[in-house]
């Protein structure tokens, strides 16, 4: 613990002078409100694939159903918020909407996880979160599949910007710690994972459900600053870009996730006045991204400051 | 008992169009273990290809059913080509992601190009309602029957009896051992794609025939449905496919009409959930266990 308060030290420096220089950018007025909308929009798309990432890139499971764990978020904050218009309120909406992801999470991947894998999982991952938004679209208090309107806007920049960090610490601590190194060996080989003792369900299960929490999360964050959702924000083509983000930055990478979802955050607010255009870039990058480089921009490379600044063992050697 | 009758003919031709599409997906899987995301998109080109024949070049139906399943069958063979040959022997993930890709550029690229609003399929063939004992029948659903039970007999006849199918047997089984006996494997690899997407494009053409709608998104859902019903049939079977696409078209049908339309996807969704994990062999599948 005491060698690595130099890193957690220089983390916390750069989350804290990250949030300032948002904060006097946006004083001075170089972010106006367009640009300030495009880094709450990646902020939500990074809580997102972080949570995806953590499922595919290192338990090694195909989902394609993160998209209705973000519905489970995004409507219990439109709906308990509509109800309780308070900070309380959202709070409050934040953590029903978790628990309620991990619920699912932990039904769908109990069921699921001990049978299934690969592209099979994929389709039925896809199937659950299809179900999960027929049923939304069915339901009165939900507004069926017109959605709902007025939201209290109770998210901004800085409560996204806190979530992004939080999620971010939890996910890349879960990863780093057994639990993490568990879910990494039954990625590399189940068999031989399980034959060393590690329980692969429980492990893969519990990734999941981290995965699902943070996507209930993101959520909650996109009803609070969007104000409108509707069933047709949470179909399949919503997982799927998701995925994307996952795939350009690296399949097992944290940093390339984040990048990937800036390059796509700049690119999406670019070609927003191209339409249809967009999605056929869109498609094409995920094609050529597969075909010359599946293992995405940065593979599994992570940013890490102990690469930069030198340890004690080193400076001793 | 009437609306009953009534609902198994309607089922019956949604069915056909089911089983034709759950064919390609059955046929892809078991040759190269691939869910061919893009073969739903596939039957979208196939009736925006007898769409447009029909209206620019006035083809009749047969001619019109003919250029959409070529068109369909090269698109297939030139998707696989160009998307998937290259990453024959990357892990699997890599192959799905860019089938959602290749699906996701064909929907778009649709969009892109004529727009994304739904058109009116042209009345090739005027419709006929034929009434007997109360119950409807329409000229266009005896069509789409017999024309899904012609190609089927058809495939089945091909995959048994002929050498290439024969040599597309041989390299689901073991595609490493089909080689070392002489067979070439790229290229039956080809010719199942050109099977499957034939049979997609004329899925598309007869759908737009039932329905008379067209949209660059319509082979979204009936994909992934048709995908259910091969997985429930039993993957790899002919007869699987087909008796599953069936059996969806009934239970959609079903739902529809004791008033529960609006949850007939999510009940699709929840039997295929339920048939992967019980019976993931499917109705007429082999179980294959794994080994260490």
């Amino acid at each position: 613990m005491k060698a690595n308060w130099k890193y957690i030290l220089s983390w916390l420096i750069m989350i804290i002078a990250g949030f300032y220089l948002i904060n006097i950018l946006i004083m001075v007025g170089v972010i106006d409100s367009f640009i300030e909308n495009m880094l709450v929009m990646i902020g939500i798309n990074i809580i997102l694939a972080t949570g995806l990432n953590l499922i595919i890139g290192f338990s090694g499971q195909f989902s394609l159903g993160h998209a209705g764990f973000m519905a489970i978020g995004a409507y219990t904050t439109a709906i308990i918020t509509q109800h309780f218009d308070s900070e309380l309120g959202f709070i409050i909406s934040l953590i029903v909407g978790i628990v309620l992801a991990s619920i699912i999470a932990l039904i769908v991947g109990t069921a699921t996880f001990i049978r299934l894998k690969g592209d099979y999982l994929a389709i039925a991952t896809l199937g659950v979160a299809e179900i999960i938004r027929n049923i939304i679209n069915n339901l009165k208090i939900t507004g069926g599949s017109a959605g709902m309107f007025n939201i209290p806007p109770l998210s901004s920049w800085p409560t996204v910007y806190i979530m992004v960090c939080l999620t971010t610490i939890v996910l890349l601590n879960f990863i780093r710690s057994r639990n993490g190194r568990a879910i990494k060996a039954v990625r590399e080989d189940e068999l031989a994972a399980e034959a060393m003792g590690i329980n692969t369900t429980k492990w893969k299960v519990e990734a999941f459900i981290l995965g699902g929490a943070t996507a209930a999360i993101a959520g909650s964050m996109q009803a609070a600053y969007v104000q409108t959702i509707s069933p047709s924000n949470f179909g399949i083509m919503e997982s799927i870009s998701i995925l994307v983000i996952v795939v350009l930055g690296g399949v097992g990478s944290m940093t390339g996730t984040f990048l990937a979802a800036i390059v796509l955050g700049i690119l999406d607010t670019v070609l927003q006045n191209f339409g249809a255009l967009r999605m056929v870039i869109y498609a094409i990058a995920l094609i050529l991204i597969m075909l010359f480089k599946p293992s995405g921009l940065l593979g599994n490379w992570e940013f890490s400051f102990k690469k930069i600044i030198p340890t004690n063992k080193k400076e001793r050697d | 008992m009437q609306t009953f009758l009534q609902q198994i003919i309607n089922a019956l031709s949604l069915g056909s169009i089911y089983a034709l599409l759950a064919l390609g997906y059955s046929m892809v899987y078991g040759i190269i273990k691939l869910i061919n995301f893009a073969h739903g998109d596939i039957y979208m080109l196939g009736a925006f290809t007898a769409y447009f024949v029909i209206n620019i070049w006035h083809f009749n139906f047969i001619t019109a059913l003919l250029a959409a399943m070529v068109i369909s069958a090269l698109s297939g063979v030139l998707i696989e080509y160009f998307a998937y040959r290259p990453l024959r022997k990357s892990p699997r993930i890599a192959v799905l992601i860019t089938a959602i890709g290749v699906s996701f550029l064909l929907e778009n690229g649709m969009s892109y190009l004529v727009g994304s609003n739904a058109r009116s399929f042209p009345q090739v063939i005027a419709q006929v309602n034929y009434s007997m004992g109360g119950i409807l029948i329409s000229n266009i659903q005896i069509l789409i029957l017999g024309i899904a039970l012609i190609l089927m007999v058809l495939l089945q006849l091909i995959i048994k009896k002929t050498k290439m199918g024969r040599a597309m047997r041989a390299v689901s089984v073991d595609p490493d051992a089909a080689e070392l006996v002489g067979i070439n494997v790229n290229q039956t690899i080809s010719f199942t794609f050109a099977l499957g997407s034939a049979l997609a494009g004329a899925a598309g053409i007869l759908i737009g025939m039932y329905y008379n709608s067209i949209d660059p998104l319509m082979g979204m859902t009936p994909g992934i449905k048709a995908f259910v019903a091969a997985v429930l049939g039993g993957i790899g079977s002919v007869p699987g496919a087909a008796f599953g696409g069936f059996l969806i078209g009934i239970l959609e049908t079903l739902f529809q009409s004791v008033g529960l339309s609006a949850y007939k996807d999510a009940v699709v969704y929840l039997v295929l959930i339920i048939i992967l994990l019980f019976l993931p062999a499917g109705i007429f599948g082999k179980n294959i266990k794994e080994k260490v």
